[in-house]
């Protein structure tokens, strides 16, 4: 794709304020409340708290009926194709990395949405976060091939 | 179960799922906070969208805070991370910083977080996003219960 059109950053910037308001909506922006789900300990005395799961299978419904309906298409609105995810292994290295990720996760409550999301009304220690989180990133980077035609030469 | 509040949960994830379809119907593109975030970084290409999304995000987090003060944290009280367990005699500092190290490291090469996996890919039926999906949350469940840090 040679350059971003304009009804895509629109397109960017509608979905991103959904995304955000959803998070603050859902409260899923405070990490406490992200930790109070994951404390399964916390079921035989009623404490824990469900609410992470009322938010993520409305939010996969509606998805759901958006990849049907664009099933039904050759391409998107504003672009000449879906980009659909090239890796189809179910592989060590993602495995590996889920399990990577959950234990970040179990231990601060942040994943990348709320991340970004708190920079609205940021907590002491975001930015910390943060550049933390870039630097994995960048790290994971490092190992994971980088490129279209080196990620689908992986994928096969 | 008191601090359950599953009415503004199913309402903001039905917004979760609105954003996510809108720029997989708009532009063809998964709403995977983690990958956006991480292709800002070289060699990355096309940053523009990813940067108006991840702008958009926090303005669309702060706006609705400013428009419905009372549902929480970030509008009525303030926001506050996680501290690590206190007999572990860890600093909050260290405990933040590696949690943020072992998410972007974990989410590069896992290919997506809880947007990307847990919603786009299980929406999208993607056996690699379940296997995703069951690691990551069984290992989120089993480290918090092993910290107690709730």
């Amino acid at each position: 794709m040679a350059r971003t059109h304009a009804p895509q950053l629109a397109v960017a910037a509608v979905s991103g304020l959904l995304f955000g308001a959803g998070l603050y909506v859902s409260q899923m922006v405070d990490p406490l409340k992200v930790l109070r789900f994951l404390d399964f300990t916390a079921i035989p005395s009623g404490g824990w708290d469900p609410s992470l799961a009322f938010v993520i299978v409305p939010a996969i419904v509606v998805m759901f009926v958006a990849v049907r309906l664009g099933r039904r298409r050759t391409a998107p609105l504003f672009d000449t194709e879906f980009h659909e995810p090239e890796y189809r292994r179910i592989d060590k290295r993602l495995l590996g990395g889920a399990a990577l990720f959950g234990l970040g996760w179990g231990m601060s409550g942040i994943c990348p949405g709320p991340a970004i999301a708190l920079l609205a009304f940021p907590p002491d220690g975001l930015w910390l976060f943060l550049i933390a989180l870039l630097v994995g990133t960048f790290a994971g980077s490092r190992i994971v091939p980088s490129g279209h035609l080196k990620r689908q030469a992986d994928a096969q | 179960m008191e601090s359950s509040t599953p009415l503004t949960a199913a309402i903001g994830g039905s917004l979760i799922g609105l954003a996510c379809a809108v720029l997989w119907l708009g532009n063809g593109r998964i709403a995977g906070i983690s990958g956006i975030f991480g292709q800002l970084l070289p060699p990355a290409h096309t940053v523009a969208w990813r940067i108006v999304f991840l702008i958009a995000l926090v303005v669309g987090a702060w706006g609705s805070a400013q428009l419905f003060p009372a549902l929480g944290v970030g509008g009525a009280e303030p926001t506050a991370l996680a501290v690590p367990p206190t007999q572990w005699g860890i600093p909050a500092p260290v405990w933040i910083a590696l949690s943020g190290l072992l998410i972007g490291f974990g989410t590069k090469i896992g290919n997506g977080c809880t947007s990307g996996h847990g919603v786009c890919g299980l929406a999208r039926l993607s056996r690699r996003s379940l296997a995703a999906v069951a690691v990551f949350f069984s290992i989120a469940i089993l480290t918090v219960t092993v910290t107690g840090i709730v």
